[in-house]
């Protein structure tokens, strides 16, 4: 919020203006009543692992983060040639693979993956379009130094909680909405329909229906899927409500099975068709595979969109953004040490006490490693589990995060955060102004997932 | 409509339902072991038949005694209809069939939910149960209130008031099932101060004590409170009032899908045998067997419901 010399920074000169008139007393109470609210709301999210508590709120903290419209148009210029790139690197992937051809990318990489789906093979889906949606994580290190943390083009989450979050601070503080001008996020879920439904398979007559694919009230994002489903005015639906019968995917109804054409997913590609993937899933729709591939359903995101944001991949995003859009990435990448390449794994095992190193496959701050604060016991343990599968890691050098200030008792402190606007891909590239801000709410801490303890804030793109 | 959501809503309403009938239950068993000179405990005996649960208890519980049953019947997990399990039934159904409710009427379930897991957390004492049951009812009404406030009147409003209905005219048949022996007018010898107390007790136990007065100038007969709890289509909780409308939520089912199913014409016929028969005609058939064939033909009524709207796959 403030400047080296203590005074604020230009986007927040207004809200530093209202905060420094307010009582803190009073914003502390507020902080009660914002989690009262997503208590009553139901907002709520589910931690794996925890058996009494099933249900968790993730805390929220009232002091906006504010990027000014300057800020923001970088931003968003270098996501778009992001988001562009990642579409034609799966259409080149599944096609013509002239980025492995012509030597930018190891084929090994590929086709050793597990998210790459031999049946998306020559298959084109409607519109061209492989990832509909995509949040795309990004940290700031200094004024004008963003780099890409992760692209989350398979089903980013979180988006609900944007909503949310604006949604209460215009609850509790309409003041802040005058004198500020903030540009509206409040339309996502209806231009997430439409995006959907200008999509639809080339089969489809009429206006297209569109359904939410949950795997349902016991998954941690269900609040989302129910939310999004509600605010679309569309199905939320499980794979026990739906079939393939006369080569369309169906929905049971009260009064019989009716046809849907465009499916937002929320499962994974294991569990989308039994008979094509995962056979003992009962959270699919066995054959949905060969209804999409005959043409007639949209499933957003298409299957194995996977392959385009695996963390291997990864450190090649500087390569592919230049070989689709010919130009040099806007946005940079974190420096990424792979650990397959043994130049590689024997720095990065001399260098741990300064590393991040993070699982290729996972997600969630789960089974990753932050160097500079872990133990050395913890340290030598990962070692081990790096020299016997090298092949699962990438290493980064932990960034000096910028922070922004959250409420505390005393008043403000510094946090780190990160920052994950959200895309939607149709036959435009559309960047919602705004995303959702996590928060490391612990001192120091640089792990912001709320799995592990995270926080958000509203994020608040001015009009300048 | 998803057949899953309408299964879904018809579940949330008949244990929210089941929350409220358990927490009545109970008060009238309190008020029994209050106002009789030689309680025993097993006056919960009936309680819990009434409730459903009586077997189930047992499998659980070496003795019968008042606490013990009153725990069984508020929180146990062990007893799928305590309130405690119904409202976690209710939440999860309700969280099932999110899109389909308005923010208002998920909040107030949402809420009860939150306020009874904190309330029901331990064992109450005994000088707390007034207070708790009292909490439960309100609980239910503010659910009750912000559905019938706020939610469209489409298939959802008509789904959800079947399952209400249905588990209602289960209930109410329940307690008189249990009952049934104390409204003989062989048995009972009328005017005796425990046959006051049976009665009331019966009436307390579907909120109707105050009302029977106003009906029936305050003479208690067994033929009476039967009535009232079987063919009085202007008792909330009777067999009648229940049908009456199973009856006309199904018929604007019926009417907006353009198609009626086998439920359409048992409902009908139940509701019009309540109608056109007297006190006299159901003594003739005998109070008991007329009350277990209305349960049988209740449940089967459910399942056809069920078959006739996709409910499962």
């Amino acid at each position: 919020m403030m400047n080296a010399d203590m005074s604020p920074r230009r986007p927040y000169k207004d809200y530093h203006e209202w905060y420094s008139s307010q009582d803190r007393a009073r914003l502390i109470a507020k902080s009660r009543d914002a989690e009262n609210i997503f208590r009553k709301t139901g907002i709520t999210f589910a931690v794996y692992g925890h058996a009494d508590s099933s249900e968790k709120l993730i805390p929220f903290d009232l002091i906006p983060r504010i990027i000014s419209g300057r800020e923001w148009r970088k931003l968003a210029q270098g996501i778009e040639q992001r988001v562009i790139a990642l579409n034609a690197f799966l259409d080149d992937i599944y096609h013509k693979q002239e980025i492995i051809r012509a030597g930018r990318l190891p084929r090994q990489l590929i086709e050793k993956n597990e998210a790459f789906l031999p049946q998306m093979i020559g298959f084109k889906p409607p519109g061209g379009v492989y990832t509909h949606i995509v949040g795309t994580d990004i940290v700031r290190t200094g004024e004008d130094q963003f780099y890409v943390l992760e692209d989350n083009a398979r089903t980013p989450s979180g988006v609900s909680y944007m909503l949310e979050n604006r949604e209460t601070m215009m609850q509790m503080f309409p003041e802040l909405f005058h004198q500020n001008k903030v540009r509206p996020v409040q339309n996502y879920p209806n231009l997430l329909r439409q995006s959907l439904a200008s999509l639809a398979p080339p089969g489809c007559s009429g206006r297209p229906r569109v359904a939410v694919l949950t795997p349902g009230i016991y998954n941690s994002a269900y609040y989302e899927h129910a939310f999004l489903a509600d605010q679309m005015g569309v199905e939320l639906v499980e794979g026990s409500d739906l079939r393939v019968i006369d080569g369309k995917v169906k929905m049971r109804t009260t009064r019989g099975y009716e046809a849907i054409d465009v499916l937002y997913r929320r499962v994974d590609d294991d569990f989308l068709d039994p008979l094509t993937f995962r056979p003992e899933s009962a959270l699919g729709i066995p054959g949905i595979m060969d209804v999409y591939r005959a043409g007639n359903i949209t499933i957003a995101n298409a299957p194995g969109t996977g392959i385009c944001d695996d963390k291997a991949i990864y450190s090649y995003m500087p390569e592919i953004v230049e070989f689709y859009t010919g130009r040099k990435a806007i946005l940079e990448n974190v420096p990424t040490w792979r650990c397959s390449e043994p130049d590689s794994l024997q720095y990065v095992l001399e260098h741990l006490e300064e590393l991040v190193v993070k699982e290729v496959h996972g997600s969630g701050g789960y089974g990753m490693l932050v160097g500079p604060t872990a133990t050395k016991r913890e340290r030598a343990l990962f070692a081990d589990k790096l020299k016997s599968k090298p092949g699962s890691y990438i290493a980064q050098p932990t960034l000096s995060l910028s922070t922004v200030p959250i409420l505390v008792n005393k008043g403000v402190a510094p946090r780190h955060v990160d920052l994950r606007p959200y895309v939607l891909v149709s036959d435009k590239v559309q960047i919602i102004p705004g995303g959702l801000t996590r928060v490391a709410l612990k001192a120091g801490s640089l792990v912001v997932n709320s799995s592990q303890g995270g926080g958000t804030k509203d994020t608040w793109v001015l009009e300048d | 409509m998803l057949g899953r959501t309408a299964n879904g809503l018809y579940w949330m309403f008949r244990y929210i339902e089941r929350a409220e009938n358990t927490a009545r239950l109970i008060d009238a068993g309190l008020r029994m072991s209050l106002t009789r000179s030689d309680s025993r405990d097993d006056d919960w005996d009936g309680v819990l038949q009434s409730a459903g649960v009586r077997e189930d208890y047992d499998k659980t519980h070496a003795a019968l005694s008042s606490m013990d049953a009153v725990d069984y019947l508020l929180r146990d997990k062990n007893n799928a209809s305590s309130v405690m399990s119904c409202i976690e039934a209710a939440r999860n159904n309700a969280r099932m069939v999110r899109t389909a409710l308005t923010r208002e009427t998920w909040e107030a379930v949402n809420e009860c939910w939150i306020e009874l897991r904190h309330v029901l957390a331990r064992k109450a004492r005994s000088t707390d149960l007034p207070e708790i049951i009292e909490t439960i009812k309100r609980r239910a009404g503010l659910i009750r209130g912000a559905f019938h406030g706020t939610m469209l009147r489409d298939d959802i409003y008509n789904f959800a008031r079947i399952g209400t209905f249905i588990e209602r005219a289960d209930n109410t048949a329940r307690i008189l099932d249990v009952k049934y022996y104390v409204l003989l007018p062989a048995i009972s010898q009328v005017g005796s101060s425990l046959d006051n107390m049976q009665w009331e007790s019966i009436l307390r136990s579907v909120s109707a004590h105050r009302s029977y007065g106003w009906v029936y100038d305050g003479e208690y007969t067994p033929s009476n409170i039967a009535h009232f709890l079987i063919l009085n289509a202007r008792m909330p909780r009777s067999l009648a009032f229940s049908y009456e409308k199973i009856v006309s939520n199904l018929c604007v089912l019926g009417q907006t899908y353009g198609e009626t199913h086998a439920a359409h014409e048992t409902a009908s016929t139940t509701l019009t045998l309540l109608q056109n028969r007297t006190m006299e005609d159901v003594m003739d058939q005998g109070l008991h067997e007329f009350i277990e064939e209305f349960i049988v033909q209740n449940n089967r009524l459910g399942q056809e419901i069920a078959d006739g709207y996709r409910f499962y796959q």
